[in-house]
């Protein structure tokens, strides 16, 4: 470990990328994610990286695929208006299989909505945001120092499994500065390359593990990558078959490792009858309103996904198991509810507190909804 | 001419192109273009949005990336920023390159980037079965302007002399030994170069237009060719007459060849 330094969420965020083998960097600024950018054109070249500023956010994940292709670990940083630009070119990355990092610092939408505000308004969108069937990981950070952790993960989940990642938290946690002590060194995934002979090479033929090696282009494979549909070649196809395989093993290089993706902090729960379901900045809020509520004499318990797709379903089910209440509380008017319900299964009453007005959820005003029983909010 | 056999994906054909479409003349040439540039196949990167111009990534043997519609530039950016040692080049339409794609093409040639666009200008949207695009003609009719276009056309190597593309030139699929040269002079030219190729689609525009198929659009674009191979000095455009259902005059050659810093990203700069 290093020695304590205060920092903010957004440098963090670079720190980790950098520390994770960043490098190349494309980005388009916007409140409240621009530190990042201005943090990484600083500390990217003596790392031996390169930066660009894009003329939008659609050029910069462009740019950002393209620089993964040429063998890259690559990422961009946006937030609400950037990252409905994004979209599209999430869908492509996850279709070819390009590995990268978006990081949304989520503000108050929709549209331009609260610049400067928190929100955990687009889970749902970093969740389904692009057309069409497709998996999603979609990590979502409480502090500045996990900032750090889980931008260090982001890279490495999508180096392993050649897909794009989604670091989501919210204006406040890219704003607040906090000590914390990085670690030196950190664990590091690199994507699988090819060794065989260049001429027989499959760029979309998959092992076991479902995920193809990729090499670099210019490394003396020459294949092609597109976003329509394609067969093992990586040539585009119409043919339903192999279409739909490609869709399933997109999928399923995913879901089967769901285990070892998803990931929830719990608090307290063991012998609770009530839990909090938060995530993200509330679910530090939560975390102090389970030991406030606990002073009152009611025992109140936490549990806080810090992946939320894959939905960590099995976690959720376990805490549900041992409640009679659940308290979902987000910022916003209730999206992450619906998959708490889903994982509960009526083994608890799940109710939800929702705020959207940029104002984030309080330790006290979570105090009060345990202690009324749930529910309420804007 | 050389045997473009090695650049090609015997294996992926046959292609999808229309019979008679000028996409696959500018397809062999960029291929002889290649060859006399004698470059390693292995460094070479081909990068293309959507359309049928663009489909043309799939036929050839290099690293190929068959992107998003009108992105390509913005791809190649990342691409050439993190492998400098790469030839990137990019294969866009009309469509692609300057209507939704038109902000990236832009940029990509004011940072002077070293890549060569080559747009495959046909006007119309072929791909998509005949629509109107922003190349052209007033007065053409396409399945979006059935009663002749009223909108006017963009002149596509001003706005990429205006954008500060260091090498601008236009040449015809009709002439395809010209085009291989000046491809590869695209190619050679350290920065940003533009090629507008005046392709067609006798599919749509050519049918649409009564201009006729494949042989007749290549004769009719060959006598739109103004011929001015004009000496750098003397640069001008030859207008098109806003009436008119097809441009008069086309002027083709290098327009436009400078030497400027080309951008190759914040980085460490290597000790000179
Ligand atoms: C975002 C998006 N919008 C629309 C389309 C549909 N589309 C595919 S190709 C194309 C036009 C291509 O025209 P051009 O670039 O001139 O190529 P051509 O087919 O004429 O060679 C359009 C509109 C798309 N693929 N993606
Ligand atoms: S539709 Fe037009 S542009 Fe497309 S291949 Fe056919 S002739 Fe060529
Ligand atoms: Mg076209």
């Amino acid at each position: 470990m290093s020695e304590a330094q205060l920092i903010q969420g957004n440098e963090a965020c670079a720190r980790g990328a950098l520390a994770a083998g960043c490098n190349f960097y494309g980005g388009y600024p916007i409140t409240p994610s621009s530190e990042i950018a201005e943090h990484m054109v600083r500390m990217l070249p003596d790392a031996g990286g390169v930066f660009v500023q894009m003329e939008d956010e659609i050029a910069s994940l462009a740019a950002v695929i393209g620089a993964s292709l040429a063998g890259s670990k690559a990422m961009t940083a946006t937030s609400g208006p950037g990252f409905s630009l994004m979209q599209e070119h999430i869908g492509f990355a996850v279709m070819a299989e390009v590995p990268c990092v978006v990081v949304n610092v989520m503000r108050g939408g929709p549209s331009t909505g609260l610049p400067t505000s928190p929100s955990q308004g687009d889970v749902m969108q970093a969740r389904w945001g692009t057309h069409g069937d497709h998996p999603a990981i979609v990590l979502a950070p409480s502090s500045v120092g996990e900032v750090f952790d889980l931008t260090v993960r982001a890279f490495n989940l999508a180096e392993r499994f050649r897909t794009p990642v989604i670091l989501l938290y919210d204006e406040v946690i890219g704003h607040t500065r906090e000590s914390v002590q990085l670690p030196e060194k950190v664990e590091i995934v690199d994507r699988v390359r090819p060794d065989g002979d260049a001429a027989d090479f499959l760029p979309k033929a998959a092992d076991a593990t479902g995920v193809p090696p990729l090499p670099a282009f210019g490394d003396g494979y020459r294949f092609h990558v597109t976003g329509l549909s394609h067969d093992e070649r990586g040539f585009p196809t119409d043919d339903g078959h192999v279409a739909g395989a490609l869709l399933d093993r997109i999928h399923t290089k995913v879901s089967d490792y769901e285990d070892e993706i998803t990931a929830a902090e719990t608090f307290m729960l063991d012998d609770a009858e009530v839990a909090l379901f938060a995530y993200g900045i509330v679910g530090r809020s939560a975390r102090e309103a389970v030991l406030r509520s606990r002073d009152a004499g009611i025992k109140a318990g936490l549990i806080r996904p810090t992946t939320l797709w894959p939905f960590p379903s099995q976690q959720v089910a376990a805490a549900a198991a041992q409640v009679d209440k659940v308290i979902v509380a987000e910022m916003n008017l209730g999206q992450m509810i619906g998959e708490v319900e889903r994982a509960t299964a009526g083994q608890a009453e799940v109710v939800g507190h929702m705020r959207a007005d940029g104002e984030p959820i309080t330790p006290s005003e979570l105090v009060g909804v345990v202690s009324a029983g749930g529910g309420g909010g804007h | 001419m050389a045997d473009v056999k090695t650049y090609l994906r015997e294996w992926a054909m046959p292609h999808v192109l229309c019979p008679g479409c000028a996409h696959g003349i500018v397809m062999r040439g960029f291929l002889d273009a290649i060859d006399q540039l004698q470059i390693d196949q292995d460094k070479v990167a081909v990068v293309a949005g959507i359309g049928c111009s663009s489909r043309i990534v799939g036929y050839i043997d290099f690293c190929t990336l068959h992107g998003t519609h009108g992105r390509a530039p913005a791809f190649a950016t990342g691409l050439k920023l993190a492998r400098p040692d790469l030839h990137v080049m990019v294969i866009t339409g009309d469509g692609d390159g300057l209507a939704i794609g038109g902000n990236h093409l832009i940029h990509a040639a004011r940072r002077n980037i070293d890549m060569t666009v080559m747009l495959l200008n046909n006007s119309i949207y072929g791909m998509t079965g005949g629509q109107a695009a922003p190349t052209t003609p007033a007065g053409a009719v396409a399945s979006t302007t059935p009663a002749g276009n009223t909108e006017p056309n963009f002149d596509a190597c001003k706005l990429m002399i205006g954008a500060g593309a260091s090498f601008v030139a236009r040449v015809l699929a009709a002439n395809p030994i010209e085009m291989s040269k000046v491809i590869a002079d695209g190619v050679r030219h350290p920065g940003f170069s533009f090629i507008e190729i005046i392709s067609d689609c006798p599919e749509y525009y050519g049918r649409y237009n009564k201009v006729g198929g494949g042989a007749e659009m290549l004769t009719w674009m060959a006598r739109r060719d103004a011929g001015v191979a004009v000496p750098l000095s003397e640069k001008k455009f030859v207008e098109h007459v806003p009436s008119s259902p097809v441009p008069t005059g086309l002027t083709t050659g290098v327009l436009e060849r400078d030497i400027r810093p080309v951008f190759t990203g914040v980085r460490k700069q290597e000790p000179q």
